[in-house]
């Protein structure tokens, strides 16, 4: 059962990502279409961000003595500042473990 | 003569590919630990070691395979799995939209393997990449980049297996996913209209995070995606 479960899971995720390479034509796309594209990071990740860093396991809205709100806040602002993957993740990780170890 | 033209174009392939490699490195930061961390919950929830194994790359996809093993153990419908499964990835759809004006050139081989390497990860650095250089040898890029996600992504699903949590709780090492998302994002923190994009996203996947079958991820995706044309289109009225 988990097997039959693991092999569709995986052909449904290799159709989801094949699925606009295979039937999309560069030629048909119209330049409003190729703009709005280029928002797809800014409209995709937000919604990985947002809720991981503001709900509980159990799915309740916690804000308060979140620190996990001032350390993405933190690493928003060196991400601004630096324009830097590496950095950003870092900064973000370090000020997180420092909130909450000390 | 030949030759050497050859040996320029290996070159380059080489570069490319290794370009694609290095971009992608810090965002490993996240994915070791996560793919620990699942190795360790699959046994934990009582997979078998082949089958959690196997699900890294027969998926390939660290969310969604989380889903899968949660829902399975916790004894969900078959359906419901499948069901959750096939919307927490929906947005590769929309991955594969942007992807394709750059890849649909190639031969099928290339399609299939790059389709199967698509990941947040590797589709936004070689997104960028393909944005800023156009060349021949642009898709050695997300090659580079999948590749090496894939390979750290099956190493660390099988640490986890075989060497259980060596990665302490108290490190809370979840708190790297959004991070690695915020830093998938800087390049667009200075325009306008980028960041209203995202504040919009942000905003609905809280209203909506809890309706079932983790929907929020596309709902806020496709609505962040409505705001960013209808910016544009107040924006070309203006030009005109």
């Amino acid at each position: 059962m988990i097997w039959i479960l693991v092999v569709t899971a995986g052909i449904i995720t290799f159709c989801l990502r094949y699925s606009m390479i295979a039937f999309i034509k560069p030629e048909t796309l119209s330049e409003t279409t190729k703009k709005v594209l280029t928002y797809v990071p800014s409209a995709v990740f937000p919604a990985m961000i947002f809720p991981a860093v503001l709900f509980n396991e159990q799915g309740q809205l916690y804000y308060e003595n979140n620190v996990q709100i001032l350390a993405i806040l933190f690493a928003i602002v060196v991400g601004y500042l630096s324009k830097n993957t590496l950095i950003t993740i870092l900064a973000g990780l370090i000020f997180y473990w420092l909130l909450i170890f000390i | 003569m030949q030759d050497e033209s050859k040996s320029t174009k290996t070159f380059q392939k080489d570069k490319v590919f290794f370009q694609g490699i290095y971009d992608v490195l810090p965002l490993l930061i996240p994915v070791v630990p996560f793919g620990i961390i699942y190795g360790v919950l699959g046994i934990e929830l009582g997979l078998s070691p082949l089958v959690t194994f196997c699900s890294s790359f027969i998926i390939f996809g660290g969310a969604s395979q989380l889903v899968l093993v949660n829902l399975f153990s916790a004894g969900a419908s078959p359906l419901v799995i499948l069901g959750s499964v096939s919307v927490v990835n929906s947005r590769h759809l929309l991955y594969s939209a942007v992807l394709s004006q750059f890849i649909n050139k190639l031969n099928l081989p290339w399609r299939l393997t790059l389709g199967y390497l698509m990941t947040d990860q590797a589709f936004s650095v070689s997104y960028r990449y393909f944005a800023n250089n156009k060349h021949e040898h642009s898709h050695f890029h997300m090659f580079g980049s999948g590749l090496t996600l894939w390979l750290i992504w099956q190493i660390s699903t099988l640490s986890g297996i075989l060497l259980g949590s060596i990665i302490p709780e108290e490190l809370g090492l979840e708190f790297t996913i959004p991070l690695t998302f915020v830093s998938l994002l800087v390049y667009e923190f200075r325009k306008l209209d980028y960041v209203i994009v995202m504040l919009v996203s942000g905003f609905i996947s809280i209203l909506t995070f809890n309706l079932p079958f983790k929907a929020y991820i596309i709902i806020s995706a496709i609505i962040g995606l409505i705001t960013a044309y209808l910016i544009n289109q107040k924006l070309k009225v203006k030009t005109k």
